[in-house]
């Protein structure tokens, strides 16, 4: 079976007046249907840029210089703006940090819902409205009649990003791409929010693409992870493996740096020093000048992903033979 | 607690209140209200010289406005904050502030707007040993600065440097290294690593960590991951809406929990434990300071609430566990003790 979305070989380039700033490269990894896969790493490790690019909302000057993504099968890198635009509508889904990004402060919510709906379905306006007041109460909005009719303003954050995922949710996408959904928003709220997106995924069938620097979000929701350092991804793999016994270096590091609320160490784990700009990357491996590990190979030859046993790794460490 | 000697930092009934109503004309002509935002409302507490008291709850609770006030950035509307004996609502001018102003010092959490962008880090460290006049002689302030540096694992000539040439985990760096350059003894430390990744979070706290122990600093430090909080504080204060609904020991907190929001914050806070596992998050919102729900503010969220938490404010009681809990239930013994069966899992 093929997978839902396939992403191989993803190069990202700015170009700029000093030379090619390559701030994704050589990204591969695949999402199936209903499948959720978390991708971490510290800021500016390409996230975003790998999520925006499947999105087809690159801004240029940047640009998808290598590489290509698929989603069911069909390539929708190299499309032209329409056609992106349609899948957008229509299969895939986003949601990002701040809610108000995503709504316009001068629609009601109601009607921002039943346009969405009515461009990407032949629904009347009666059944769009329906509609929208049936997402409304899936994603947990009290009072859904009363509040379809209010402006985004009058919603609290952890409200309007519910109202964002309905949104992202009317036309039942395939794929929701979520960058930092829950970031901005209190705790007991960021409970609530991943509940939502859990119950989504199980009962929809949907896949999430989940982006965010928070491992704990990740390891609640996540069935997959990926970890991204310096614009490629250091391992992937199942989140419990990565999460309890990560193979590659970094991957390692970045857990044992991770306070636990059961955990009672005095010390924290300390990766020294700190990811390289994107001017600055090293030879070989990009993670070669912190990594305890570090051999010769590492700083000439740029590892690919290995097999490492439950997961896969971009470290020399499991070159075998 | 009888015994204790003299804490450091004694604070009694604060409280800060801001108005926020329309200007008078508005509130004149469209007959609105006098609005009065509590931001916060009672507050008690003490730190021991040594130990790092941490506050934790949820955004708008009121963490830094506890923070400027205990650091004199605002006054308290009412109660006190005593610091080694010395009440400082009784400190007049700047005059009679600065000695104490040199023992107490701020860390914020936004690396990039608490540093002055068009000074040298030399000029930024050395400031408050210029203002408090704490060394005379060029050449020996710029041997104190290179050293204060190396305490927080920079180089001396990054002196040279301006801000923006550091990354935010350095400039948290730079941040620690002028709090410590008038050599205080208890530092205020709002969300200092909220902005940062979690591997140069690892750094800071480790280094904060470091730093406590060299120097017998003090901390009263501000968080909202209950998970940093368990790993820095020796006591800590979990506050909502401008009050504190439970305060204790680190240990006792959060494996003993009483108050029902702390139980509810140790259950939603995610965690590398738990993966596939299913929680129940709370329902409902953090609500609105301006006009808070009447009797325990917790009330509209709370599982155990009756009829005596809508109308009567609970007051903090010490429990038997060594912990002190604001909740009717608590003090009544309504809840089961100990944690919520899917906090323990
Ligand atoms: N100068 C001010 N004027 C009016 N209201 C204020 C002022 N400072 C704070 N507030 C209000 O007081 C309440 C507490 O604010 P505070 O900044 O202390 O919260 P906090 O717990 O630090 O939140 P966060 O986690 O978001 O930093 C909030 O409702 C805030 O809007
Ligand atoms: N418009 C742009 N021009 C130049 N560099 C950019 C631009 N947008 C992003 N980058 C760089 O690309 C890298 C990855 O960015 P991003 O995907 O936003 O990171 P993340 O989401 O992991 O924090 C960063 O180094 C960032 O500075
Ligand atoms: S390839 Fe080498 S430097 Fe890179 S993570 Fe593996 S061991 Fe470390
Ligand atoms: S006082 Fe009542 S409403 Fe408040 S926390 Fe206790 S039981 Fe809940
Ligand atoms: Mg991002
Ligand atoms: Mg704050």
């Amino acid at each position: 079976m093929a997978a839902l979305l396939e992403v191989e070989h993803l190069r990202i380039e700015f170009p700029t007046r000093r030379g090619t700033l390559v701030a994704v490269d050589d990204v591969s990894f695949s999402i199936d249907e209903g499948e959720v896969l978390g991708v971490v790493g510290e800021s500016g490790a390409g996230k975003s840029l790998t999520g925006t690019a499947i999105i087809g909302l690159l801004e240029p000057p940047g640009r998808v210089a290598a590489g290509e993504i698929r989603l069911m099968g069909r390539r929708i890198d190299d499309l032209p703006y329409e056609e992106i635009r349609k899948i957008r509508g229509k299969q895939i889904g986003a949601v990002f940090q701040d809610p108000l990004t995503s709504l316009n402060p001068l629609y009601s919510v109601g009607r921002q819902l039943i346009e969405t709906i009515q461009t990407h379905t032949d629904l009347s306006p009666t059944q769009a409205r329906t509609r929208a007041l049936e997402l409304l109460q899936e994603v947990g909005i009290p009072a859904a009649e009363r509040r379809v009719d209010h402006y985004p303003h009058q919603f609290s954050g952890g409200m309007r990003q519910r109202v964002v995922i309905a949104l992202a949710l009317c036309v039942n996408p395939k794929l929701v791409i979520a960058d930092e959904p829950t970031t901005a928003l209190d705790v007991s709220i960021q409970a609530q929010i991943i509940a939502l997106l859990k119950r989504l995924c199980r009962d929809h069938g949907t896949a999430i693409m989940l982006i965010t620097h928070d491992m704990g979000v990740i390891a609640e929701t996540a069935d997959r992870v990926a970890v991204m350092y310096a614009g490629r991804i250091a391992e992937i793999g199942p989140v419990r493996s990565v999460i309890k016994e990560a193979k590659h270096p970094y991957s390692h590091g970045l857990m044992g740096s991770i306070p636990k609320i059961n955990d009672t160490k005095e010390r924290l784990d300390q990766i020294e020093g700190s990811m390289p700009r994107l001017t600055e990357i090293p030879p070989g491996c990009a993670f070669n000048p912190r990594c305890p590990h570090v051999f010769e190979r590492c700083r000439v030859e740029r590892p690919e992903l290995l097999d490492a046993g439950a997961t896969r790794a971009s470290c020399w460490l499991y070159a075998h033979g | 607690m009888a015994e204790s000697p003299r804490p450091l930092v004694k604070v009694s009934g604060l409280a800060r209140y801001f108005d926020v109503s329309a200007p008078w004309l508005n509130r004149v002509l469209d007959g609105q209200p006098r609005l009065i935002l509590r931001a916060v409302d009672g507050l008690d507490f003490e730190i021991s010289k040594g130990e790092t008291l941490a506050l934790v709850g949820e955004s708008g609770c009121g963490k830094s406005t506890v923070a400027r006030l205990v650091v004199g950035l605002y006054r308290p509307s009412t109660g006190s904050i005593v610091f080694d004996g010395v009440d400082m609502a009784g400190l007049g001018g700047r005059a009679e502030m600065a000695p104490i102003r040199r023992r107490l010092q701020m860390i914020f959490q936004d690396p990039y707007a608490s540093l002055n962008p068009r000074w040298r880090v030399s000029a930024i460290v050395s400031e408050p040993i210029r203002a408090f006049r704490l060394i005379e002689g060029e050449s020996k302030i710029v041997e104190r600065v290179g050293q204060l540096l190396r305490q927080v694992g920079l180089s001396p000539v990054d002196g040279e440097k301006y801000p923006h040439e550091f990354s935010g985990g350095q400039r948290q760096r730079i941040s620690i290294a002028r709090a410590l350059s008038s050599q205080p003894e208890f530092l205020v430390c709002d969300e200092p690593t909220s902005a940062l990744d979690v591997s140069v979070q690892a750094q800071i706290l480790n280094l904060m960590k470091d730093l406590q122990r060299q120097l017998g600093l003090t901390y009263l430090f501000i968080s909202h991951n209950l998970a940093v909080v368990r790993h820095i504080a020796d006591r800590v204060g979990v506050m909502y809406l401008g009050r504190l609904a439970e305060i204790g020991p680190k240990t006792t907190l959060f494996t003993l929990p009483r108050h029902p929001y702390t139980r509810m914050l140790l259950d939603t806070i995610p965690d590398l434990d738990m993966t596939g596992c299913k929680r129940t998050p709370v329902a409902g919102e953090v609500p609105n300071p301006i006009n808070p729900p009447s009797g325990c503010a917790f009330h509209p969220r709370c599982p155990f609430a009756n009829d005596r938490c809508k109308t009567e404010r609970p007051e903090p009681k010490a429990n038997e566990t060594g912990s002190i809990t604001a909740c009717h239930a608590v003090e009544e013994g309504r809840p089961p003790a100990g944690p919520l069966p899917a906090a323990a899992a």
